[in-house]
């Protein structure tokens, strides 16, 4: 139950600033709703899209992370479908991507740790042998 | 124009080994490798054609670059070309693992159009 989830979506550049807030604000009521807990919302600001979208060119990027399970993403994917202003998202799960480097920074501090200690001879010896 | 012979001709390349099918003398091969990033190999005039062409390394093992997320278009791009394609890591240097994670980031970012599918990247 404690997964991790980014999801981004573009608004039409078109549109005001309160009626953005009031869809952050229903989004997030909504995984409140369904158990799980709101992270960071993140407004990226209008940026020029790659391509046309819906016949727009530029958008206004939105970063919602959330924790929760994967009926909660279903239920916000349903309603940012729905939503009329909202002209693409996507959904990428960051649990198992945080984890890792989580891991990687633990390893890397501990090497640090131990080549700096001036007795640890066997692991600094290890250490050297994993970078060469 | 030039670096697409150079892709269709690389499968044909890899199923022998590499350094006789390397070993062009006539000027239309060597022409459009000169200009490929990491500069000629070392010594490939004399009859030692089996050089290892120019050991190129991967940016993001050197850098130590852990993530690599769909968010940084900036770093994307440098692996992307001017039509939009992903670079193979025979140019690019980059090693496998790292060349898989950045072409899912690559796909990502084009389906929430931060890159282009094809055409320039604005």
């Amino acid at each position: 139950m404690n997964r991790t989830y980014e999801l981004m979506f573009i608004v039409r550049p078109d549109m005001a600033e309160e009626e953005l807030d009031k869809l952050i604000s229903t989004l997030e009521t909504a995984v409140t709703g369904n158990s799980g807990t709101v992270k960071a919302v993140e407004r990226m600001g209008k940026r020029r899209l790659a391509y046309t979208v819906r016949r727009f060119h530029d958008g206004i990027y939105v970063l919602l992370t959330v924790e929760g399970g994967g009926g909660l993403i279903h239920e916000l994917e349903r309603r940012l479908r729905v939503t009329e202003p909202v002209i693409k998202f996507l959904t990428v799960r960051i649990d198992e991507e945080q984890k890792r480097l989580e891991k990687i920074q633990k390893i890397r501090a501990a090497r640090k740790k131990t080549s700096v200690a001036p007795a640890a001879e066997p692991a600094g010896g290890e250490a050297a042998a994993v970078t060469a | 124009m030039a670096e697409e012979t150079q892709i269709t001709k690389a499968p044909a390349e890899q199923s022998s080994s590499e350094g006789p099918s390397r070993s062009e003398g006539p000027a239309p091969r060597p022409g459009p490798r000169g200009p490929r990033p990491g500069g000629a190999p070392g010594a490939p005039r004399e009859g030692g054609r089996k050089y290892f062409r120019r050991k190129k390394v991967c940016k993001f093992c050197v850098e130590k670059i852990e993530s690599i997320n769909y968010k940084d278009v900036r770093l994307l791009a440098q692996f992307v070309a001017e039509s939009g394609k992903i670079v193979p890591r025979r140019l690019t240097g980059v090693c496998t693992p790292h060349q898989r994670r950045l072409s899912t980031a690559i796909k990502q970012a084009r389906n929430i159009a931060l890159l282009p599918f094809a055409g320039r990247a604005s």
